[in-house]
């Protein structure tokens, strides 16, 4: 191939996740750029991964600060033209604040923190980040979050479920009250994908409960060398 | 030198756990008589005397409340 497609990983201060985000796009095959959250300079990576952890300490809202940051300006910016952009967990969240997806990420229905394998079903195989898996797959994902829980009006779920915007639900026991199941979702155009779980902490037996997690970041690389 | 208040409160059709967690925690202090509570956050802002009415909603919209599942009011 011959061909390098670079991804970055965006690291905001209190980022849990974003090493193994690096070195789950290494395993994949693509080559991780590290992005600091001050620089609005985004190294031309093909692909951005906002990862998982307490971006600011969850402080007034999950990535409701994080959102501010100077490399989400240029994210923002990018993801309208295109850009293929995956938030996991604190990702999403910030993707929510950010408007770059609808609804929002609230506290657990059950209100504990849940730390668990949780098995998925992938409901949209047709974004860069979920390429590599068919409709229907069943996949088994660690979960670790308080504020799970994906609310949206009606009107919006309605929207996201008529038009095949929502890329993963939970199987065998919603663990935090999100609305119709789900755990992921992508925007219209499909290029920005949030999901609550961990792919990142599914990529080898050795150190997930399945390697099921390698897709999310093998996806993009196919969907980056096809294009 | 002006005071801003701004209080922020879920909206009423989003489900509030932690609400829920401190009216069962009422019932166990044996207070009868409250049906539901919501909770909140309440910001308190120093601001300039010139600092406008637009300027403090934008703050409130954009930062202090996530306007998809919080409403707000301002109180000076």
């Amino acid at each position: 191939m011959g061909v390098s497609v670079r991804v970055g990983v965006v690291t905001f201060p209190g980022s849990l996740d974003d090493r193994d985000a690096v070195r789950a796009v290494r395993l994949a095959g693509a080559e991780p750029v590290p992005l600091w959250h001050g620089d609005k300079w985004l190294a031309d990576v093909d692909a951005v991964v906002l990862p998982g952890g307490f971006s600011y300490g969850d402080y007034l809202r999950c990535g409701a600060i994080a959102r501010f940051s100077p490399a989400m300006e240029s994210i923002i910016d990018g993801a309208r033209n295109g850009l293929p952009v995956l938030g996991i967990c604190n990702g999403f969240q910030v993707l929510c604040e950010a408007h770059l997806l609808p609804g929002a990420l609230i506290r657990n229905a059950q209100r504990r923190f849940v730390c668990r394998d949780q098995r998925l079903r992938i409901e949209r195989s047709g974004t860069p980040w979920t390429a590599d898996y068919s409709d229907g797959q069943r996949l088994v994902i660690p979960i670790k979050n308080i504020d799970g829980g994906f609310v949206a009006p009606k009107r919006v779920l309605d929207e996201l479920e008529g038009e095949g915007r929502v890329v993963a639900r939970y199987l065998d026991g919603n663990p935090n009250g999100s609305y119709r199941d789900i755990a992921g979702i992508c925007n219209e155009a499909g290029n920005v994908v949030g999901l609550m779980p961990h792919p990142e902490h599914a990529i080898d037996p050795l150190t997930g409960p399945s390697a099921d997690g390698l897709g999310f970041f093998s996806s993009v690389l196919t969907s980056l060398v096809q294009a | 030198m002006a005071r801003v208040v701004v209080d922020v409160v879920m909206k009423p059709e989003i489900l509030d756990p932690q609400g829920q967690a401190i009216l069962g925690a009422l019932t166990r202090l044996g207070i009868e008589g409250v049906n539901s509570v919501r909770q909140g956050k309440h910001f308190e802002l120093d601001v300039d005397d010139d600092l406008d009415d637009a300027t403090v909603t934008k703050l409130a919209d954009t930062l202090l409340a996530n306007p998809v599942i919080e409403d707000f009011t301002i109180s000076r």
